[in-house]
């Protein structure tokens, strides 16, 4: 296949523009205009705004400047797209005509709740499936993604160590050093300390090493299972205990969810808390890097800490109850990002029990085969032989990672994540999903390797890469250095 | 795929798994449904709410009806976009990229900013990271804010600011006007305070006229003047810089995205004062560079070494996924209507929202506006009525508004928040003055 990005010489829309034109007229009646008289003369005077600097375009030049920017982007849409941890899956299409309906996207949030009730039972129906899927039973649908959950989540451990009287003690989160960069940033915005876990060599968490640290200030621990290496941490449990004994809680970060739904949940293994990203593993688009959710579960015993308002049903109406002394308060606002969260529930729905666990099954299979087609000439494999990884796989090139990357580019695919876990040099992260199908995940295998034995063979190529998109190798040097740095037109 | 493997089933791949761990049935959740079935389930859900036109909506406080382009909702719809993930490889990612940078840029232009951030989750979010960015700055630890601002925004900051030990002073507002108290500022503000939070239009709506001197006050002090709005006012208000802020916030709905029962949401982040400020700003920040062979100008996102993925516990925020799609929306709506249309934007909104105030002020027991000047938000006082009642029985005539406002502000326990914005014609805001009024009497 012969891959060819689109190569527009876009200009900026500030360059498209043209003096008195204008793209849009506004609803305007006259009528108003004789009742008010001429409404500007009420701004006060020293803070009317004199001139005002947009670009001044019609409707044809915007939406061929957005056409052509949209060829020259790549998309799950396009092609495969296996960056891991991001789990860049399939969005049914029937969410996005759903989303466009009048009756969901004319709703005021400060509207009276019994103009809501449609709106209040899907968010409800959804945070139980969730929470059932989780094995945890109170849930919030607040936090607008996951590092946010993170945050709640953290918060939440603060709050139940406060009203233990322990809060001045206990001050130090256990993070792992494969975790995602959230985990740490989230527990230090919380206002805790962050002690990091060494991994063993097979990719696990150190047990011995949590033992050595947990004690006495000891407030939680966050775990990513499966973890970023793609393995299922089988002392899991182990460590819970650990941290339980200690006198903490324990966090589960769902960005890996999509390995796991109906084979473990986080709950019933003793997690405490936790979040998912419904962007990743419910099947919502991305939007080049949001809009998601993450929304956040936990016990019952730990329910009166999720944020303010908590969704209530009485099994007569739904109601926002906000009314929580306990809470950690409000993370954002209104109830979420609803949009979402109904794409969410519509993939819940759609898959059901059995889709979703099997989505999960498959996705685990198209990862492990995909780790199987790696040539070992070009890629080392730290997994023990007969490792099972679960949703993703972590490898190093022999190569440079970035070279790889860039060369992959060429082939019409998107490349795994690189240098990712920081604890594997020349890492490669590959996240396939269950949406790829074998001859999608053949071709990958094929490019992935060619592509590392091309950089290998010849690293002064590689690092010309790439070729075919719609700009060659950017120069992200210069974009970031203090000197050359651009970031206004 | 299992034979390639040497498995015999799909259940083989998770005997990596304790058996101990693994839950001895299954989910309790629905059996999964036909996508004809699915839209049915969830039309008839939505058949149970009151989802009124936009014309019919005189709620605001936070996110507001307007009218929404087909234009943007084509452009965002586009699949190139919409299904795209954080442009990591900026060689196959220049369309989302280009996209944000001019997002950021028209944010500095309509702000008066230095450098504006790719998008944060919300308004409210943006405030907290906005505080503790100063803190970062300054290395004080007191924030003071107006009691006038939007409850949730302060709600959200408290959330951000006092796990981490900073302190969140709230002042009051003068409560004759509605309008922040420069007074009252003065009392606390002092070299210990790492920044001030007020906006601009306030929750009531109100241009707060002593902006500039409260922005003042704080650089007095050596503090950061941290500014709020909504950012539909900015065709008629000057720029914030002009008035002395340091850090501009907002809630970006109003240009361009649907109501949704408020969310995804946008928050606006942009900031001024060189370099050493640039580098605390939270969030992706797309900047513009050139190709390694000097051919080509090209975008790509700066500055990571602030962000999470590569700092950690050090980074700025947490952040990660942001509202990037909804930044692409915004940025499609002020192109759409370029600088003639966002001043004539001002100016409907104030238009209708003067005269919305001007006719419910004319019913019998009814205060209106009750605090002036304003934009697009206005207090309603209520001689007699509860507005609480006001509020829940305007649907039964097809309208939505008259938020009450005693819960956040006891004070005003006899008033509720009305809008209205360019979607409102004088017939729909003749039918809410009309449903007041049989209300009333």
């Amino acid at each position: 296949m012969v891959f060819r990005q689109a190569r527009w010489d876009e200009p900026l829309l500030i360059e498209l523009s043209g003096e008195g034109r204008c793209g849009l007229a506004l609803p305007s009646d006259p009528r108003l205009n004789k009742e008010v008289g001429d409404i500007l003369e009420t701004v006060p005077k020293h803070l009317r705004r004199a001139n005002i600097k947009l670009p001044e375009v019609s409707q044809p030049q915007i939406i061929r400047h957005y056409t052509r920017l949209s060829q020259m982007n790549y998309s799950v849409d396009l092609g495969t797209y296996p960056l891991g941890s991001c789990t860049m899956k399939y969005n049914p299409k029937v969410i996005k005509r759903i989303l466009s309906d009048p009756r969901f996207k004319t709703i005021h949030p400060e509207e009276p709740e019994e103009c809501t009730q449609g709106v209040l039972k899907i968010l409800f129906e959804l945070g139980r499936m969730l929470a059932e899927i989780v094995g945890l039973p109170k849930f919030s649908l607040q936090p607008a993604a996951g590092a946010q959950g993170e945050f709640t989540g953290v918060l939440m451990i603060r709050a139940w160590l406060r009203d233990q009287g322990q809060l001045n003690i206990k001050n130090e989160i256990l993070i792992p050093d494969t975790a995602h960069g959230t985990n740490p940033a989230s527990a230090s915005m919380a206002g805790f300390r962050v002690v990091e876990i060494p991994s063993t060599k097979e990719g696990f968490i150190d047990v011995e090493a949590v033992k050595a640290v947990a004690g006495r200030s000891t407030a939680g621990m966050m775990m990513t299972v499966p973890n970023t290496l793609g393995l299922f941490e089988k002392n899991v449990r182990e460590v819970i205990g650990v941290i339980h004994d200690a006198g903490g809680l324990v966090y589960y970060d769902g960005a890996n969810m999509n390995a796991l739904i109906g084979r473990v949940r986080p709950g019933d293994i003793g997690f405490d808390i936790a979040h998912l990203n419904l962007h990743k593993t419910f099947g919502t688009p991305h939007g080049g890097g949001g809009p998601g959710a993450g929304p956040v579960f936990a016990t019952e015993e730990l329910g009166g800490y999720l944020p303010t308002p908590i969704l209530e049903f009485d099994g007569n109406r739904y109601r926002w109850n906000y009314d929580r002394p306990k809470s950690v308060g409000r993370v954002r606002s209104y109830f979420g990002n609803i949009g979402v969260l109904l794409g969410a529930y519509i993939y819940g729905l759609l898959l059901g029990r059995e889709g979703l666990r099997e989505a999960s099954a498959l996705a685990t299979l198209a990862a492990n085969y995909l780790l199987s087609k790696l040539d070992r000439r070009y890629f080392d494999i730290h997994y023990p032989p007969n490792t099972r990884c679960k949703h993703e796989f972590v490898a190093s090139t022999k190569a440079l990672a970035l070279d790889v990357a860039k060369l992959l580019l060429d082939y019409g695919v998107h490349p795994p994540t690189i240098y990712f876990p920081i604890t594997i040099r020349e890492a490669i992260m590959v996240e396939p999903t269950e949406s790829e199908s074998l001859e999608e995940l053949d071709r990958y295998a094929e490019v992935l390797n060619r592509a590392a034995r091309m950089a290998a063979e010849d690293p002064r190529a590689a690092s010309e890469a790439p070729h075919n998109t719609s700009t060659t190798r950017v120069d992200e040097v210069r974009a970031s250095h203090p000197r050359t740095i651009k970031v206004r037109w | 795929m299992l034979k390639e493997l040497g498995l015999k089933s799909l259940d083989d791949l998770f005997q990596d798994i304790p058996e101990d761990l693994k839950p001895h049935r299954l989910l309790d959740i629905p059996e999964g449904k036909s996508e004809a079935e699915v839209e049915r389930l969830i039309e008839e859900a939505l058949q149970e709410n009151f989802a009124p036109e936009p014309h019919r909506c005189f709620l605001g406080g936070g996110v507001w009806p307007h009218y929404v382009p087909a234009l943007v909702d084509e452009v965002v719809s586009r699949q190139e976009f919409y299904t795209s993930y954080t442009p990591y490889q900026a060689e196959v990612s220049q369309g989302m990229l280009q996209a944000l940078y001019e997002y950021q840029n028209l944010i500095c232009d309509l702000t008066g900013m230095e450098i504006a951030n790719s998008s944060m989750y919300d308004w409210t979010s943006a405030v907290g990271e906005a505080c503790r960015m100063a803190v970062r700055i300054t290395r004080r630890r007191k924030i003071v804010a107006s009691r006038n601002c939007g409850p949730q925004r302060l709600e959200v900051l408290r959330t951000y600011c006092e796990p981490i030990g900073i302190e969140v002073i709230i002042v009051d507002y003068d409560l004759q006007k509605g309008c922040i108290d420069h007074t009252s500022f003065k009392e606390k503000v002092d070299e210990e305070v790492a920044a001030i939070y007020f906006e601009n239009p306030s929750y009531f709506g109100i241009f707060e006229e002593q902006a500039e001197d409260v922005c003042r006050l704080a650089h007095q002090h050596g503090a950061i003047a941290i500014v709020g709005l909504d950012p539909t006012s900015l065709g008629v208000v000057k720029p914030p810089a002009d008035y002395g802020a340091d850090i501009v916030v907002g809630e970006g709905q109003s240009l361009g995205l649907h109501l949704n029962y408020g969310g995804p949401l946008i928050g606006i982040f942009a900031a001024r004062g060189g370099q050493k400020v640039h580098r605390q700003m939270p969030g992706r920040i797309i900047g513009e560079t050139i190709t390694k062979d000097g051919a080509r100008r090209c975008y790509t996102m700066v500055m990571q070494t602030r962000e999470q993925h590569i700092r950690r516990e050090e980074a700025t925020s947490n952040i990660c996924t942001n509202e990037a799609l909804c930044a692409v929306a915004v940025a499609t709506y002020l192109a759409s209507l370029g600088s003639s249309g966002f001043r004539e934007l001002g100016r409907r909104i104030m238009e209708s929202s003067h005269y919305a105030a001007k006719k419910l002020g004319e019913l019998e027991g009814v205060v209106s506006p009750y605090y002036a000047p304003f934009f697009k938000d206005f207090v309603v006082k209520f001689l007699e009525a509860d507005p609480k009642k006001i509020y829940r029985n305007l649907p039964r005539y097809g309208v939505v508004g008259a938020l009450p406002l005693g819960k956040n502000f006891p004070e005003l326990s006899d008033a509720a928040l009305f809008s209205a914005t360019e979607v409102h014609l004088k017939s729909d805001i003749d039918l809410l003055c009309d449903a007041v009024k049989k209300e009333l009497s």
